[in-house]
Formats: C-alpha cells, structure tokens, sequence
C-alpha cells in the first residue's frame, strides 16, 4: 500500500544518511521535499503544514546538530512523529454494553460501507462467535438493500427482511426491537450514502443515532480521498459522535494520505482497514506497522507472523540443520520455494522486507511473479529422486528430460540450477562463518539497510526464518 | 453550450460553490497586503493544493503568475482572474461531450473504474442524455461481481425506459459483453453502454479481465468499442492520475467522466489530468437526479474552481 510515498522519502532519506553534519538549511531543504511527498500522497494540507512544522522544530534542535549521524536522528524524528499522526496503540471495537451493542457505519456515496459493513460482520461472527445482525437503511441507492441482504446470505449473518417504502428512522427503530426480541448481540446498521453538503441526509443520519444510541460510529473512508478527506471527517464528526474510522481500498495503489488525515483531524482511531474485495479482507489497523511500511522499514512483525502462521516447524527445523551442516539440495529448495508461496507469495513478502520495496517493483518490472515459484516447483518435481539429491549429476541430457517434464525451457532449468549453486554456495560460506550468526551478517550486506533495521530492534525475529528470502535470490530477480 | 440553459451553469457553479468558496476563502485570506510576495504566493499555491490540484500544478499556476504580477500591486479579482484562465488554458482543449457518431450503429461506449466511483448512476445519465438526444439506448449489466449490481442498473432502467441486458451473478463478464452487442446491433439501437465491474487499477487479473471485455468486442465489431470512458470521483485526489494511467494502458480509456461534484472542494485533480493526459473530459456529475451529469465546460469550471465572481 505505501510504496509511492516510502519511495520518496527513502530517497530524501538517503540524501540525509550519507552526510556528515546537517546545517539548518539542509533539514529544511529535506523538511520540503518530505512535504512535497506528503502532499502527493493525499495527506491532507493542515495536517501536512502540522506535520512539517513540528518535525522541522524537533530536527533543528540540539540533539540533531550534535549528534553523531544526523541524518539517522532527521529519519528517526521523522518516523516518530509520522506514529503520532497515526496514534498510538491500535484499537478494536467496544462492544460491551447490554446487548444489542449498535453499530452505525456513515460515509460518502462510494466510500465502501456495505462491503465493509458485511466484512465487519463476519469478522464479528466468526472471529468473536458473536450473534450479528444486519439492517440497510439506505433507501436512496436502488438495490442497495438487497446488495446487503445479499451479502448477508454469502457470510452466513442474518439481515432484517426488507419492507419496502419504509423510511431510515423507523427501520432502525424495528432493526432495534428484531435485534432485541431475538437475541442479537451486535445490530450493524448500514445508512445511506450522503453527500456531506447535504443537510436533510445528515439530520437524518443523527435521528437515525438518536434513535439507537450506538456503541460505535464509523466513518468508513475511501483511501483515495483527496484533499476532500479533511472537509468529510470535519463534517461527520461534527454531526455525530464518531468512535472510529474505517479505511477501505487499502489495497489500492493509493499513497495512504488520507490514513495519516483522517486520525489528524477527527482524533478518532483508525480501527480497521479495508484490503480487497473478498469479505474476509479487513485488517485491524496497527498504527506501528503501518508507520514503519510508509517509511520503508518494512513490516517485519507482520512477516513474523505471517511465517510463524504458516511455517511447519518440523520442517523449518530440519531446514536449519540443514543448513548448519552447509548443505542444501533441490529438496531444500523446493521445501523453501513452499514455504514461500504459503507465506503469500513473493510479492507479499518483499512488501513487508525492509528495503524490498525497490526488488519488488524490478522484481513486477522483469515479470517474476508467483507463478515463477511454482514454474520453478514444476522444474524440480520433474527431477528424479536421485537428481533431487545430488543436482551435480544433471547433464545436458538430463535437463532436456526434466524440461520437457515441466513443460518449459532448458534454460528455465539452467535458471534454476544456477540459483540452486548460488544458494548452495551462500550456505557453505554461512557455515564458514559459524551458522546463523553469520546468516544476520550477509543480510546486512544486502540492500536497503537490513542491518540498521535489525539494529533498531524490531528485527529481532528476522534470523529465526529460514523460510524467508533464501540467500542469493535477489541474484535472481536482478537478471 | 450558448443554447444550454443557464440553470446549468448556476447548477455547476453551486456544486462548485464550495470548493471556489474554499479557493476563494483562502486566496481573500492572502490579501491583507497588495503587493504579491512570496509569502502571498506561498498561499495560493496552498489553496490550489487544497483544491487538489497536485503539488506539482500549483506550483506552475504559481510560477505563471509570478512570472506576471510578481512584486506588482494585485487586487484579489485579478488574481483570481489569473489563475481561472490559466486553469481554463489547461482544460479547453480536453472539453469534449460524448456523442453518438459511430457508423454503423451502436455506438458502443465501455465504462470503467474503481470501486464506488458512480459508474452505475453515471451509466444512467449518460442513457438518459442520449434518450434527450433522440437515441435509442440500450444498456448492458456487466458489473457480475458486485452483490445487486445488476439489480442496481435495471431499476435505473425501468426508470428511464431503456433495455437492461444482463447475466448471473459471477458470469463472464466478457460474454455479456458480446451477448448485448449483438442484441443492440440486432434491435437497431444508436448507443450501447456496458457496465463493469469496479477494480482497483492495481490489480492485474481484474485489469486482464477488462482487456478481454474490450478484445472480444471488437471481434464482434471492428471499430466497438467506439468510446472508453474512465469514471473518476471528484473526492479522489491525486491518485486519480495513477488510475488514467493504468486504466488507459490497460483498457485504452478514451475519455473521462467526473462525478460527485456536488460535494466540497474537489475536481482540481481534472486539471493536473487533463495537463498530462490529454484525454477529453465528456461529462461532470455535480447531483444525485437523472438530470445532473452536464458536458463539460472548462471556462466554468475554471472559474468556479478559482471563485471568479461573474
């Protein structure tokens, strides 16, 4: 999601890094370019001037001057106070109150209520077994009842039967007794879009909380909002007492402006984040992450995670072995080129490296993708056992078979053996320099600064994946 | 537009009125002094950014003006009066409405966009503007993704009397395509408009999908489809560009349609658009009713945008 903006401020970033000492006219000069970045990226301009301001102060004091890698404390002060726009800590519902706890869900035609209204519920009911209900209350968009009864069916959460011709108010009053009578636990209600200019629309929305009094109310927000974003929170928080936000289409290519205004201006938390189309797709939103991604520092914890979710330990640990003894063959290979694509494939992975941004991008550029991991697969499951086991055994004959076995090229094998060598070579060497110790080193080496990140902290579980970016790969995406 | 009534203008104006008010607020701010200085210029160029005009434009709106007035005494309307024709100077040459040309008929226009940017409402408008024009009109349903997408396009139908062609929930979105041209062909009709299903630009296999809509189209008829129209929000900002780009390599978007102008400040990414593109822009939608997606006009536009006082 933030990678047009990380880019850009790696690049003033990098001017910074590589100076000695920074005057005050450099950290201005870095001020404006990092301005220039936030604006293109939607961030909305209040909170961009806010921004700039208070980092500029901050970045000017003493402690830049007289530190030893200015650039390092300009980046640092950067990122700190980028967790602040953010907010802190992230935050999930609050639904303890007697039951139905109500959630209302506003936003401007388009922004994604229903879709994230049903995503709220399946996440509510599957994830915290609660009994949800939900009731549409927009009755200007035709067929947008049925789009959420719909949807309801798909997620297995019941929805109040549509009476036709009835107005808001009276359908959240009945939502509210259906909810109560049968026991509900959560009653979402999904009003109409609106126009935040339109005043009859937003007198209805506030009668329509009168009437239900909810635990939550969440302005769902379309990540490509504009300079707009700032008028759309002013307004529906002024209206009504907003909970939270809602992101949806995080997985855009949008530059996350409107994430980092929405918590500026309506000082609400960001509570969930809308990423992609099929209903299971809301993520809580994580203000840390989410900071450390738009600055590209990866998100090492989610990739953590993600490996600790899907990684068999058995495997990775035979993996370890392995690789403390300095061997590896195509059996390895393909244990790795799994593990790889249970993780998300590739293309998620490198999102969440630190200083993958740019491999990702060369990585799309030269057209590898997922289907090159299984392509690859394809090529090793076409070998013999024997072949799996001792790769150097493979002649020209031999690769003629097994290319033919995978229905590709024997080039394509070639590709494959000589990434096999590399990595084989990069274990012998790893266990030269004494294991897994000396694995942290060579990811130091590689590009994007692995090592200051590891420093920082946050890295702490990075060594602990031998499913992760096997050595020598990125040899194979820069061909 | 001289026969166009004027309840348009002022209909534009006041879906605009907001964002030139905010304009207009900012640029009156600016004016405590009267000599333009750089702290002035820094202002406006804020404003404009505020309109979502991009960083990069406002600054060369503000060059512009510099270049003319800098250090010389300005009231407010001139600087206004400035910046609207050098916004207008951007969008005249890309003002360009939709028309039924396309011999023989139908003319064929495909709509695309992401998410929630009113493709289906603006469908419906744009029927109902050729429906004025004396053309039958048919329409195709081929947003199958959606949950009552369909169902959303065959009420506007039902109301405006035009033909609904539609499949199930998930079919090819690509045979329905195919299916309705041949029905249009076959009934006569001046205009055939196909929905699609919103994507976000990012996503290769839905942009695959729409690549294919269009191939087979064009199998079926060499020159369809006629027009490609990209819809856009107003509240998007500057994203926006990344959207013409993708979707104009991908699906070959002819020209554009804003809608939701209606709202607060906004619209101004048209301009950086239109600066780098260079595609028309057929149609704004500035209300909710059937009536309000009005060609496009840049001198309006400008002006309200930089909150010139008639």
């Amino acid at each position: 999601m933030f990678e047009s903006l990380s880019d850009r401020l790696s690049g003033v970033f990098d001017k910074l890094r590589g100076r000695g000492a920074l005057t005050e006219a450099d950290v201005r000069a870095a001020m404006r370019e990092v301005r220039v970045a936030l604006l293109e990226a939607d961030v909305a301009l209040p909170v961009v001037k806010s921004f700039v301001d208070k980092a500029t102060e901050r970045a000017i004091g003493a402690e830049v001057i007289r530190s030893i890698t200015p650039g390092q404390m300009v980046v640092k002060i950067v990122h700190d106070a980028l967790i602040e726009m953010l907010g802190g800590d992230s935050e999930g519902l609050n639904l303890d109150v007697t039951p139905p706890a109500v959630i209302m869900m506003v936003g401007l035609q388009g922004s994604g209520k229903t879709t994230t209204t049903a995503k709220i519920a399946k996440r509510l009911s599957e994830k915290e077994r609660k009994k949800v209900m939900m009731a549409s209350l927009d009755v200007n968009r035709p067929a947008a009842q049925d789009q959420l009864r719909i949807l309801g069916e798909q997620i297995s959460v019941a929805t109040l039967p549509i009476i036709a011709g009835q107005q808001p108010v009276d359908i959240a009053r009945r939502a509210m007794q259906a909810a109560k009578l049968q026991g509900f636990d959560v009653l979402l209600l999904d009003t109409a879009g609106r126009l935040h200019v339109d005043q009859a629309l937003m007198a209805e929305m506030q009668a329509v909380a009168g009437a239900s009094d909810p635990a939550e109310i969440l302005l769902v927000v379309d990540s490509l909002t504009g300079q707009d974003a700032v008028n759309v929170a002013q307004s529906f928080a002024g209206q009504v007492d907003l909970t939270g936000v809602v992101l949806t289409r995080m997985d855009g290519d949008a530059r996350g402006g409107a994430a980092l205004s929405m918590r500026a201006v309506t000082q609400k938390p960001i509570k969930f984040a809308g990423t992609g189309e099929k209903l299971d797709a809301l993520d809580a939103f994580d203000p840390q992450r989410v900071a450390g991604r738009i600055l590209g520092m990866g998100d090492v914890v989610s990739l953590v995670e993600r490996a600790s979710e899907t990684i068999q330990q058995d495997e990775a640990e035979k993996l370890a072995a392995k690789m403390a003894k300095g061997q590896f063959d195509m059996n390895d290979l393909r244990a790795q080129l799994n593990q790889m694509q249970r993780m998300g494939g590739m293309g998620a992975l490198m999102g969440m490296l630190p200083g993958m941004g740019k491999m990702q991008k060369q990585a799309e550029a030269s057209g590898v993708n997922d289907k090159t991991l299984s392509r690859m697969e394809a090529v090793i499951l076409s070998m013999t056992p024997k072949e799996r086991a001792k790769p150097e055994i493979i002649a020209a004959k031999r690769k003629i078979r097994i290319a033919k076995g995978a229905g590709t090229t024997v080039q394509e094998v070639n590709k494959l053996l000589k990434m096999h060598q590399e990595m084989a070579n990069a274990m012998k060497k790893i266990k030269k320099m004494g294991g897994m110790g000396g694995l942290m080193k060579m990811m130091g080496k590689m590009p994007g600064g692995m090592a200051g990140m590891l420093g920082g902290g946050a890295g702490g579980g990075a060594p602990q994946l031998p499913g992760g970016m096997p050595p020598g790969f990125d040899k194979l995406l820069k061909r | 537009m001289s026969e166009e009534p004027q309840s348009w203008f002022a209909k534009l104006r006041a879906g605009l009125s907001r964002s030139s008010d905010k304009l207009g607020d900012s640029l009156s701010s600016v004016f405590t002094k009267s000599k333009l200085d750089d702290a002035m210029l820094e202002e406006i160029e804020e404003a404009l950014i505020a309109s979502d005009l991009g960083p990069a434009m406002a600054a060369r709106v503000c060059a512009k003006l510099s270049a003319e007035k800098y250090d010389k005494a300005v009231s407010e309307a001139e600087v206004r009066q400035v910046v609207a024709d050098e916004i207008e100077r951007v969008l005249a040459p890309v003002a360009r409405p939709l028309e039924v040309v396309a011999f023989p008929r139908p003319q064929t226009i495909l709509v695309v966009g992401v998410n929630g940017s009113g493709k289906t409402t603006t469908i419906a408008k744009l029927a109902h503007l050729f429906q004025e024009q004396d053309y039958r009109v048919m329409l195709a349903a081929g947003d199958t993704f959606r949950a009552a997408a369909i169902e959303q396009l065959q009420v506007w139908g039902g109301r405006i009397g035009a033909p609904v062609i539609s499949g199930k929930v998930g079919a090819d979105a690509a045979g329905l395509a195919y299916e309705s041209l041949e029905k249009a062909r076959a009934g006569g009709y001046d205009a055939l408009i196909i929905d699609t299903a919103g994507r976000l630009q990012n996503k290769q296999g839905l942009m695959d999908e729409l690549a294919k809509v269009k191939r087979v189209l064009s199998k079926l008829m060499l020159s369809a489809p006629h027009d490609v129209v990209l819809v856009l929000d107003a509240t998007t900002g500057q994203n926006a560009l990344n959207q013409i780009e993708v979707f104009k390599e991908v699906a070959g978007v002819t020209g554009l349609v804003m809608t939701k102008l209606d709202g607060t400040a906004r619209g101004g990414v048209l301009v950086a658009a239109a600066e780098r593109f260079k595609l028309p822009i057929h149609a704004v939608g500035v209300g909710e009713t059937i009536d309000d997606l009005r060609p496009f006009d840049p001198r309006a536009f400008a002006r309200a945008l930089a909150g010139v006082q008639e």
